[in-house]
C-alpha cells in the first residue's frame, strides 16, 4: 500500500470528494464554498468536479442555510453544511438547538436528521474576538447531536463518511490551526474510523493529559518536554466531545492517577470543567493529586500576536499544570 | 350576499360538505381542548385556532397527500386537515404514548411522518428554512411538488423569515408561503411592531408573486392557494399568500387577553368563517340544513371518541424516557 502526505485542508478535501462521489444525496452547502473555494480552501477544485448544484454557494445566512440543510435532510438529501467560523455558527443556533437536535425525541422517533455540519473554530491566527473562540463545549453540552473534533490528517480524512452515516445530526469541528498540518496516509484502503472512541495519542505510566483539536499536539510537545524530568505522560486526544468516552479517559486515570485536563475554551461551564467532574465521580479514589485543568483565559481574545498566545493554552503552561499534579 | 364562489375553486355539493366538515372539526375539536383544559387533562400552552379554521381547510384542501407541511405552535387545525387520525393528535394533547408524537410534544409539537407533517414548530419563523429544506430536497431529488410552510404574521419580524424568502426565491425552490396574519403576535399588535404593516408586500420585494386574501373566507383562501400551488408545482419557484383572519380567543390559555378591544373582537366575530360558508352555501342551495345537523352530530362522535380514546390510553413509561434522543446504537451521554 502506498502513503501519501496531505495537509489537513487537503485531508478534508479528500473526505468532501469521497463523500460527493460515493453518494448522490450528499451535497454542500455553505458561504463561499463554490466559487471562492472554500474559505479554507477546502472545497478548491470540487465545484468543477461535482457542479454548482451540490457544491452550493449560500447568502450570508447561517440560520436559513443550516435551518434548510435540516429541511433538505429530512427530504431525503445528505447535506453537508461549512459554517466559516464557529462564532458565526451562533446565527445558527436556534436550527441547530430547537430543529436538528430535538426533532427526533420531540416527534417521538419519527424523524432523523442526517445533517454534518463542519465548521472552523479556535485562535491562533491573529482573527480577533468574533472569530477566534472555542465554543464547541456548547455544543457538546446539548443532547441529540454528535460533535466530533478532528485532532490529526487522519481524523479530518476519515471522520466525515462515518459522521455522514450517522443518522443524527454531527458537528464536526476543524480547528483554523491545523488546515496547513502535514501527515502520511495510505493513499487508499479502508477510510473508515470509529466516531465512538477517545484516542491514546502518547502512552505513559505518571499522568493523563487530556486534550481535543489542537491542543492535542500541545499537550504532546509537553510530554516531550517533561521526558527529561522524568515525567511519563499519556496523552488522550477527545476525538468526540459528544458523547464523551468516559471509558478511555477513565482506564486511563484509573493506570496514572493523575489528570491534566487541557481545553483552548474558557475555564468556567468548559468541556475541561465536565471531564474533571465525571473523574472525580467515577475515579475519585484513585487520583493521587487533584485535576488540574489548563484553559483558555477568559477573555475575549485579543488580536496581537503575544496576547492571543498568552490567553491560549501552551506546552509550557501544560507542563506547568503536570508538575503540579506531580507535586513537583 | 356577495357569491364568495366566484373564482376557480369548483364548488360541487360534495367538496362544500367537505370543507364545513373540516373547518366543524377543527372549531369543536379545540372547543372540546378549552373545556379539557380547565378540567386539567391537558396541560402547557394551548394555543387555539378558533376562528381562523378557513386557512388550514383551505389551503391543504390544495395539497396532494404527499406534499410537506411545516407549521407552528397553533397547529391542531392543519394536523387535522392534513389527515392526522383525530384520536392519535387528542392523545397528543394528554401527553399520552399512543399521540402523534407519542405524547413527548403536546399541542405546540405534533408531528407525522406518515402524513409528512413536520410539525408544530414553537419558534415564530423556525419553520421556514425548514420548509426551504424540505423543497431543496425534493427539486434535487427531481420530485416535482409543493412544500407548504404556515407561519403567523409575527414571523415577518425575524431575520428567519427573511433569509428563507431569499434563498427560496434565490434558489427557485417550490414553497408555498402562507402567512396567517391574524393582526397580533402574542399581545403586540402589527401596526405596533412592523415597519411596513403588509407583510404580502414584504415578500413581494424578494421577487415572489405574493397576493393577501381574505382568511375568513374558506372559498378564497383555497382560489388563492389553488392558483398558488399550481404555479410552485409547475416550477415557478415560491409563492406567497398572506390571509388577513383572526383569533376569537386569547394567545394561549394563559392570555388575559388585555391588549384587544372587545368590541374589535366581536366585530371579527361576525365574520366568522364557518358560519360565513355555510350561510353561503344554505343560501346557495349547496348544502341544506340536515347537511349542517349531520356534520355536527359527525364530528361530535368523533370527537367523544377521541376523548375515550385519549383517557383510556396509557402515558410512556418513565424508562423510556432517554429513549430516541439519538437513534439506537449510539450510547447516551451520561
Amino acid at each position: 500500500m502506498t502513503n501519501s502526505r496531505l495537509t489537513y485542508r487537503e485531508a478534508v478535501r479528500e473526505a468532501l470528494r469521497e463523500a460527493l462521489a460515493r453518494d448522490k444525496r450528499v451535497f454542500l452547502m455553505g458561504e463561499d464554498v463554490n466559487r471562492y473555494g472554500g474559505a479554507y480552501a477546502c472545497s478548491l477544485g470540487l465545484p468543477a468536479e461535482f457542479g454548482d448544484e451540490r457544491v452550493r454557494d449560500a447568502p450570508l445566512s447561517e440560520s436559513a442555510f443550516v435551518g434548510a440543510g435540516i429541511g433538505a435532510a429530512l427530504g431525503g438529501m445528505r447535506p453537508i453544511v461549512e459554517i466559516m467560523t464557529i462564532n458565526f455558527s451562533l446565527l445558527a443556533l436556534d436550527q441547530i438547538v430547537n430543529s436538528a437536535a430535538t426533532l427526533r425525541h420531540m416527534s417521538g422517533g419519527q424523524f432523523s436528521v442526517p445533517i454534518v455540519i463542519r465548521m472552523a473554530t479556535g485562535a491562533g491566527r491573529q482573527l480577533a474576538a468574533q472569530h477566534s473562540h472555542s465554543l464547541e463545549g456548547w455544543y457538546g453540552h446539548i443532547p441529540g447531536i454528535r460533535v466530533l473534533a478532528p485532532a490529526t490528517v487522519a481524523d479530518a480524512r476519515r471522520m466525515l463518511w462515518p459522521a455522514l452515516e450517522d443518522p443524527d445530526p454531527v458537528i464536526i469541528m476543524e480547528h483554523a490551526t491545523l488546515y496547513n498540518d502535514e501527515d502520511e496516509l495510505p493513499a487508499d484502503g479502508d477510510m473508515s474510523v470509529d466516531i465512538t472512541k477517545a484516542a491514546t495519542r502518547r502512552q505513559g505510566s505518571d499522568v493523563t493529559v487530556i486534550a481535543h483539536s489542537a491542543c492535542v499536539k500541545k499537550a504532546l510537545n509537553a510530554a516531550e518536554m517533561l521526558v527529561g524530568e522524568g515525567i511519563d505522560c499519556e496523552v488522550i486526544d477527545l476525538r468526540i466531545l459528544r458523547p464523551l468516552d468516559d471509558e478511555t479517559i477513565i482506564a486511563s486515570v484509573r493506570k496514572t492517577h493523575r489528570a491534566v485536563v487541557v481545553d483552548e475554551a474558557w475555564r468556567s461551564g468548559s468541556l475541561a470543567a465536565e471531564i474533571s467532574s465525571r473523574i472525580t465521580e467515577q475515579a475519585f479514589y484513585d487520583l493521587d493529586a487533584p485535576v488540574e485543568r489548563v484553559c483558555g483565559a477568559e477573555v475575549p481574545i485579543p488580536y496581537p500576536k503575544h496576547l492571543e498566545q498568552a490567553a491560549l493554552p501552551q506546552p509550557q503552561s501544560i507542563a506547568a499544570a503536570v508538575r503540579k499534579a506531580m507535586r513537583r | 350576499m356577495r357569491n364568495i364562489a366566484d373564482d376557480r375553486v369548483h364548488l360541487t355539493r360534495e367538496h362544500a360538505v367537505e370543507l364545513l366538515r373540516q373547518m366543524t372539526r377543527v372549531r369543536r375539536f379545540e372547543e372540546k381542548c378549552a373545556e379539557l383544559y380547565t378540567q386539567e387533562k391537558i396541560r402547557g400552552f394551548l394555543h387555539l385556532y378558533i376562528g381562523e379554521e378557513a386557512n388550514a381547510v383551505g389551503v391543504i384542501s390544495t395539497l396532494t397527500g404527499d406534499e410537506a407541511i411545516v407549521a407552528t405552535y397553533r397547529e391542531h387545525g392543519h394536523a387535522l386537515v392534513r389527515g392526522l387520525p383525530m384520536n392519535e393528535v387528542m392523545a397528543e394533547m394528554f401527553g399520552k404514548a399512543v399521540g402523534s408524537s407519542r405524547g413527548r410534544g403536546g399541542s405546540m409539537h405534533i408531528f407525522s411522518a406518515h402524513h409528512r407533517f413536520f410539525g408544530g414548530n414553537a419558534i415564530v419563523a423556525g419553520g421556514l428554512p425548514l420548509a426551504v429544506g424540505l423543497a431543496l430536497a425534493d427539486k434535487m431529488l427531481g420530485i416535482e411538488r409543493a412544500t407548504c410552510c404556515f407561519f403567523g404574521e409575527g414571523a415577518a419580524a425575524e431575520g428567519e423569515f427573511h433569509e428563507s424568502l431569499n434563498l427560496a426565491a434565490l434558489w427557485h425552490l417550490p414553497v408555498l408561503f402562507v402567512c396567517e396574519n391574524n393582526f397580533y403576535a402574542m399581545g403586540t399588535a402589527l401596526a405596533r411592531s412592523q415597519s411596513n404593516p403588509s407583510i404580502s408586500a414584504r415578500a413581494a420585494v424578494y421577487g415572489i408573486a405574493s397576493e393577501a386574501v381574505d382568511g375568513m373566507n374558506v372559498v378564497d383562501v383555497e382560489a388563492a392557494a389553488r392558483r398558488a400551488v399550481h404555479a410552485v408545482r409547475r416550477g415557478e419557484g415560491p409563492r406567497f399568500i398572506e390571509t388577513k383572519t383572526y383569533r376569537f380567543r386569547a394567545h394561549s390559555m394563559f392570555d388575559p387577553d388585555l391588549y384587544r378591544e372587545k368590541a374589535e373582537i366581536e366585530t371579527w366575530k361576525k365574520r366568522d368563517p364557518m358560519v360565513l360558508f355555510a350561510d353561503w352555501a344554505l343560501s346557495a342551495a349547496l348544502l341544506n340544513l340536515d347537511d349542517r345537523e349531520a356534520i355536527e352530530a359527525d364530528v361530535a362522535q368523533e370527537i367523544e371518541a377521541a376523548v375515550a380514546f385519549a383517557e383510556a390510553a396509557d402515558f410512556e413509561p418513565v424508562e423510556d424516557l432517554m429513549k430516541d434522543v439519538v437513534s439506537p446504537p449510539s450510547e447516551y451521554i451520561r
